[in-house]
């Protein structure tokens, strides 16, 4: 690539970024010159998902797909689920967290304001400041599985006596298999 | 985003082959009906008003000095004991999702003690009085805030005769990812609105039955097979301020 596109390229997308608005195709033109699609800026490091979406799309969009366009994703989603209950996975923000959360030396999740963490890597590098995490979780919560599980324990149509709390051995499982991953 | 044809969600398509032998109802003799638990809703679907969500309490039952439903909301939701975050605030502008109120009959010495929180009316003047259209009803009659729209104006807080809503005065760290909350703006009991997506029951229903008060309700109002409906329909039950006609989803007896 050469300096003045990698320039332009540089340019384009921190200003797409800070404007939350859909990139126009700048960087089209390089299709087929690498699959991975490089970013334009050689001193940042992405940190690779901890888990994948999928085999064949590794994220829930292709990659260059993702870099643009997340924020469009996940204001999409954000109003379905809001306001309709339409909870599907795919382009949550949850997802998004539980696969792309950095581990830091001592094991720990590092949070937000940390340079590790996956939105703050490119965030701080860009210079967008976003507030989602003023009220959502920036790090995966343990908890989710155990509660799904609690919720589904009681099925509010039943109406069997139910016991609502699940046996210290189940939650003991949860606990361990989680601290396993 | 260019292309609005999002790919299938894999649990949808896993709710379509799962449903593939599901029967709603079978008769095993004549008259009586094995009722089989009604499929959750996709995950991809909209909520509909088909359904409309209530809670029926029974403050006869209600445990005098029992917090279960108050601590099994703060769990769930992230809020007073569950997080410390919001240690300026005083008691009175900490969040409170749900409390307990105490009632004491002044002819008769009677106590009576009950769970107070959003009632989730049919017609919520919090909805009436929000200027930016963030207080909203959903299609089954669960009201919530829509934070990102919230600007933190507190009309809603003075319009709501049951007290029922807070506002967050300071900065919070370690929300629930089912539960998000943040300073600027105001919330409110959501009926565990992502239990009740997923087909499970709210977090202070599910505790006030594990603590065998058995105090608590929860269900489709519009289903007259649903077991607050039985409830209601035998027995009856109550709206508090029924004078508002706000047509309450939260009903109470023995008050
Ligand atoms: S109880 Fe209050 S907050 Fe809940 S719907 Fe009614 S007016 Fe709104
Ligand atoms: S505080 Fe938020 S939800 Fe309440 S009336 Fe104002 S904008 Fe609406």
């Amino acid at each position: 690539m050469s300096q003045t596109k990698l320039l332009m390229r540089l340019f384009a997308l921190m200003i797409g970024a800070l404007l939350l608005l859909p990139l126009a195709a700048t960087a089209d033109e390089d299709e087929g010159e690498d699959e991975k699609d490089p970013l334009p800026f050689s001193d940042l490091v992405i940190t690779e998902p901890a888990r994948r979406f999928s085999e064949e799309t590794g994220c829930v969009a292709p990659e260059a797909e993702m870099r643009r366009n997340h924020m469009e994703y996940i204001l999409h989603q954000r109003d379905e689920t809001m306001h309709e209950g339409i909870r599907t996975r795919q382009y949550s923000l949850e997802e998004c967290i539980n696969c792309h959360a950095v581990k830091d030396e001592q094991g720990e999740y590092v949070r937000v304001e940390d340079e590790r963490h996956f939105c703050a890597t490119c965030h701080t590098y860009a210079s967008v400041k976003i507030d989602c995490f003023q009220c959502h979780s920036d790090v995966p919560v343990r908890a989710s599985k155990l509660r799904k599980l609690q919720s589904g324990l009681a099925p509010h149509h039943s109406t069997e006596p139910f016991a609502g709390k699940l046996a210290s051995e189940t939650v003991q499982l949860l606990t361990n298999e989680d601290q396993a991953q | 985003m260019s292309d609005t044809s999002k790919p299938m969600d894999p649990t949808r398509r896993q709710f379509i082959t799962k449903a593939g032998g599901a029967a709603g109802a079978a008769a095993i003799a004549p008259g009586v009906f094995l009722t089989t638990p009604a499929q959750a809703k996709p995950a991809d679907q909209p909520v509909s008003n088909d359904k409309r969500w209530g809670i029926l309490v029974d403050a006869n039952k209600c445990g005098n000095g029992c917090n279960a439903c108050v601590t099994a909301c703060e769990e769930e939701n992230g809020w007073g004991s569950a997080n410390p975050s919001e240690d300026h605030s005083s008691p009175e502008q900490k969040a409170h999702w749900i409390r307990k109120v105490t009632i004491k009959d002044k002819a008769t010495q009677h106590v009576t003690t009950l769970p107070m929180m959003c009632q989730h009316c049919e017609n919520p003047p919090c909805v009436d009085v929000c200027p930016t259209g963030a207080s909203f009803k959903r299609e089954d009659g669960i009201v919530l805030v829509d934070k990102h729209i919230c600007i933190g104006c507190r009309y809603c807080m003075m319009a709501c005769p049951y007290k029922a809503r807070s506002f967050i005065h300071e900065d919070l760290k370690d929300q629930k990812p089912w539960a998000p909350r943040g300073k600027g703006t105001v919330e409110s009991c959501t009926m565990c609105v992502h239990r009740v997506d997923e087909d499970g029951t709210p977090a202070c229903v599910e505790a006030c039955n594990a603590e065998t008060h058995k105090a608590m309700v929860f269900g489709d109002l519009y289903d007259e097979n649903s077991e607050i409906s039985r409830e209601l329909k035998q027995y009856g039950g109550k709206e508090i301020r029924a004078d508002l006609n706000l047509n309450t989803g939260v009903r109470y007896r023995g008050i």
